[in-house]
């Protein structure tokens, strides 16, 4: 069987974002981009099915050439074989979606994995709009799963609990940490990667549904005070809490 | 014709959830603004607080009834609500930024063709559209962003906009919709809750702790002064990391972004990662015994000091009030 695992090439979570003066996007000069975090976990996932079950993992990015470094470090963890759909301007999130439906249509996998957000723009939900276009099951911010034949268990983590869930495929599942523990890429996984296919497809951007105006600072907020040095001004601080900030 | 505005609201074990109030007081104002037709949907079997909901909420509401509905079924709640809105026609949707709300909202814009916008903190009205601000990598910066689709979907943050009560409550008709068809391919089939706790994404108040900490058997002082405080506990990656604390609890840019009143940093040094989930809380206090600590910069209040000396005596002063 063939699992395919979506990934997103993004800055460097300690990066600092300095905005184009026209507001447009962010300066990529200087900053280092990685492969998103949350997308380790789902090739790891991907990994694990294979190892256990057997098939070959296909890791798909959208986006442009500099792309191809996260998709060389998933080879370099294990899976087989990268496709690139090469796009070189702006694309929005269902643009990705339908980019990536179309492909998995194409290769035909029953079981997508995705992580559940890009730490770029936060949207978290290209995942679950690929599940829908392509009418597959999706279970979003996975945190445990067993796929067994063709049925799907698995916990999600949800505010103040987790939800077991009960599914079958084809489905989409979106990682959410905890769900693993990512490994590394092995000296001998990086060498053999060297020599794996990257498969580039140019493709047409599709019609977007959602457009950015524009990138601005959050306000600055002004440096706080300090109160003290020691237990001594917890009075002070309580003070403050409840007459200046009235929040207890 | 007026334009139509839905609100989609959360239950859990029947109870509406707080964010869902937040929602429908959002659209309450919104649809009074533009005057537009407001209306809002909920989905479950044994939903307690519809009177409740009356007192934020003067438009229609639609119950979809059925023991089926319980807990959340993707496949079935996108199905129904997909339904409802192609039905009725309504050209404005807006659910709050939970996991519920990340999961429903793709799935319905896709089956309804719709845009969506997610984790949106504003909104406001320029010339024939809206914008939608919103923060993106991790806050360090902000989004302004449109729809260009005829119909808008948007999923609110949480702690960002208040609830607020009606001069009187609503007399508008509530209606319970039978189903037969529910489709639950996949269903949720139990809901495990981390036992009495609030979860820090939903908490007015928290309490975090960090490293600084140094073991996991201190918490217990973060733990008590959240309850006094009536809030929650949560931790940086550090000690998420050495296991002291669950996922859950992990605040940052691969934990969770919170908003809430009051933060309380407590031996966390401020990385990056760690500001970017909480800078955007309304008042923060640091207690770090390092006064370069990065944390300072962004605390309104900050101590410089040994938290296992004021912890303590926050917590007494408290018990004293
Ligand atoms: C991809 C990526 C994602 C990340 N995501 C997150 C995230 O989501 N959330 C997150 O928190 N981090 C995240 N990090 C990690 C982050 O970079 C820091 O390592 C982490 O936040 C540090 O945690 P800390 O403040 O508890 O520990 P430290 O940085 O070690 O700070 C401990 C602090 O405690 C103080 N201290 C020590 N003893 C006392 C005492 N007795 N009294 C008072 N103060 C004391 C020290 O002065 C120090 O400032 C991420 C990192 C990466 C690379
Ligand atoms: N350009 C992209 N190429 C491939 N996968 C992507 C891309 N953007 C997002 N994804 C996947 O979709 C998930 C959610 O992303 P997002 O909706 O952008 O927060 C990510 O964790 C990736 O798995």
């Amino acid at each position: 069987m063939k699992i395919a695992v979506c990934v997103n090439h993004v800055p460097d979570t300690a990066a600092k974002i300095t905005i184009l003066p026209d507001g447009k996007g962010i300066e990529t000069t200087g900053v280092s981009f990685i492969i998103n975090p949350y997308d380790e976990y789902a090739v790891e996932e991907a990994l694990r099915m294979k190892e256990k079950s057997g098939g070959e993992v296909i890791v798909v990015s959208v986006g442009p050439e500099q792309n191809k470094e996260t998709i060389r470090k998933v080879l370099a963890m294990g899976a087989d074989e990268g496709i690139l759909l090469k796009v070189n301007s702006g694309i929005d999130s269902f643009g990705v979606a339908k980019l990536l439906a179309d492909e998995i249509k194409n290769i035909n996998c029953r079981v997508v994995f995705f992580g559940k957000q890009s730490v770029d723009y936060d949207n978290s939900i290209v995942g679950q709009i690929t599940a829908a276009i392509l009418d597959y099951n999706c279970i979003s911010n996975c945190v445990s799963l067993s796929i067994d034949g063709e049925k799907v268990n698995a916990e999600t983590e949800i505010e103040g609990g987790r939800e077991v869930v009960v599914s079958g495929l084809p489905i989409v599942i979106t990682a959410q940490k905890g769900l693993n523990e990512p490994r590394y890429p092995t000296l001998k996984g990086i060498m053999a990667a060297k020599k794996k296919n990257i498969t580039e497809k140019n493709v047409d951007i599709p019609e977007p549904k959602i457009e950015t105006v524009r990138l601005k600072n959050p306000s600055e907020k002004k440096p706080g005070r300090v109160l003290g040095s020691d237990a001594s001004v917890v009075p002070e601080l309580i003070k403050l809490l409840k007459e200046e900030a009235k929040v207890i | 014709m007026s334009k139509k505005v839905l609100a989609i609201l959360e239950q859990r074990d029947g109870i509406i959830k707080k964010s869902s109030f937040e929602v429908l007081t959002f659209v309450e104002m919104f649809s009074k603004e533009n005057e537009y037709e407001s209306h809002a949907i909920i989905l479950g079997s044994d939903i307690r607080d519809l009177e409740e909901m009356k007192k934020y909420f003067s438009g229609e509401v639609t119950v979809i009834k059925n023991d089926k509905l319980a807990h959340y079924s993707s496949s079935a709640y996108t199905d129904l609500i997909t339904g409802f809105i192609l039905q009725n026609n309504f050209d404005f949707v807006f659910l709050a930024n939970t996991v519920f709300g990340k999961d429903l909202a793709p799935r319905v814009a896709v089956k309804t063709d719709a845009g969506l916008i997610t984790d949106c903190i504003a909104i406001t009205k320029s010339e024939d559209n809206f914008i939608a601000i919103r923060p993106v990598y991790a806050g360090k910066a902000l989004e302004e962003v449109k729809i260009k689709t005829e119909r808008k979907i948007y999923t609110l943050r949480q702690n960002v906009f208040q609830k607020e009560e009606l001069q009187f409550p609503s007399d508008a008709e509530t209606h319970f919709v039978e189903v037969n068809e529910i489709d639950l391919k996949s269903v949720v089939s139990e809901i495990r809750k981390s036992t009495g706790k609030i979860d820090v994404a939903e908490a007015n108040i928290i309490v975090a702790g960090g490293r600084g900490m140094k073991g996991p058997e201190y918490f217990h002082l973060l733990e008590e002064l959240a309850a006094y405080l009536g809030g929650a506990v949560g931790a940086s990656r550090a000690v998420v990391d050495a296991g002291w604390r669950p996922h859950s609890e992990q605040v940052g840019q691969t934990g969770k972004t919170v908003s809430p009143n009051l933060y309380i940093a407590c031996g966390i040094s401020g990385a990056i990662q760690h500001m970017a989930g909480m800078s955007s809380s309304r008042y923060i206090v640091a207690i770090n015994k390092d006064k370069d600590a990065p944390i300072f910069s962004i605390a309104d209040y900050g101590i410089i000091g040994d938290v296992f000396e004021v912890l303590p005596a926050l917590i007494n002063e408290l018990k004293k009030v």
